[in-house]
């Protein structure tokens, strides 16, 4: 996913944008910076998403920044997890471009 | 649409790599399509057989090489049409009978076929945007495929120059 979605939101939109491979690897890079918004998917090597999720908002510098779920999973259950745990958009894949582009606009401007 | 068409377009001519336009290709099949289970697999002209080179959802390994001609997918292959399947209803990973084949073309030269066996749960139908991905990966996948290629051939036989250059320079 990593690939064309970065690429998405880097030449369509301009964002700057950091990744990371994993769930612990960013853990480090939230803790080594500051970001506005968060994308990750479920299914990661090391910490899933989920997890990453729970960790981020236990983080005080990231009670209130959004995230975004892009994930294969398209269980309700699943989409339920997230949210409960604090994501604030659940998207499933086959990704529509323009639609994660314009989540993350929203998100962004409240 | 145009979108998703945009970024797969620019992401598969972004490199030579031929692991990484492979890499691009399952990217695209699995996120802006939704397969679940699908292989990559290209035409060997010396055998004149299909060889499975990549794959998601499934191992590489499990996906047998494929005589052109032979069964749907050789025979997609061999025609240089899309099959797809008539219906997904009770349909069982099949490797003889894939759900989707498309071509990899450039021109009417058919290089490889992208087989798909399975979709993610969530996605019941094609849309128009899909048929108009396939469309795409059948040329501009094909492409970067090729191009990516020859480009490891050619550095591949610079190297081998160089090497013996040097050997003859010492």
């Amino acid at each position: 996913m990593r690939q064309l979605i970065v690429f998405a939101l880097k030449r369509i939109r301009g964002f700057q944008i950091s990744e990371a491979n994993d769930g612990v690897d960013g853990l480090k890079k939230l803790s080594a910076d500051k970001y506005d918004l968060i994308l990750t998917d479920i299914n990661m090597p090391i910490m899933d998403g989920l997890k990453l999720v729970s960790m981020v908002r236990n983080d005080p510098n990231y009670k209130e920044t959004p995230i975004i779920v892009i994930t294969t999973e398209g269980a309700i259950e699943d989409r339920e997890r997230a949210l409960a745990l604090g994501a604030n958009e659940y998207i499933t894949k086959p990704i529509q471009t323009m639609k994660i582009l314009e989540t993350v606009k929203k998100l962004m401007s409240v | 649409m145009l979108a998703n068409l945009y970024i797969a377009s620019y992401q598969l001519h972004s490199t030579l790599d031929f692991k990484e336009v492979l890499q691009i290709i399952l990217e695209i099949v699995i996120n802006l399509i939704g397969a679940e289970e699908f292989g990559v697999l290209l035409l060997d002209e010396k055998t004149n057989r299909l060889e499975p080179v990549a794959s998601e959802g499934l191992e590489t390994s499990e996906l047998p090489s494929i005589d052109v001609g032979k069964g749907i997918i050789g025979e997609s292959v061999e025609n240089g049409e899309n099959y797809f399947i008539d219906s997904m209803e009770g349909y069982e990973r099949d490797f003889e009978k894939p759900i989707v084949c498309i071509p990899l073309k450039i021109k009417e030269h058919v290089i490889g076929v992208i087989a798909i066996y399975k979709l993610l749960v969530q996605k019941d139908e094609f849309t128009n945007v899909d048929y108009e991905l396939f469309t795409l990966l059948a040329g501009h996948a094909a492409t970067a495929v090729f191009s990516s290629r020859m480009y490891s051939d050619s550095e591949r036989k610079l190297s081998t120059i160089q090497g013996f250059i040097d050997l003859l320079t010492k």
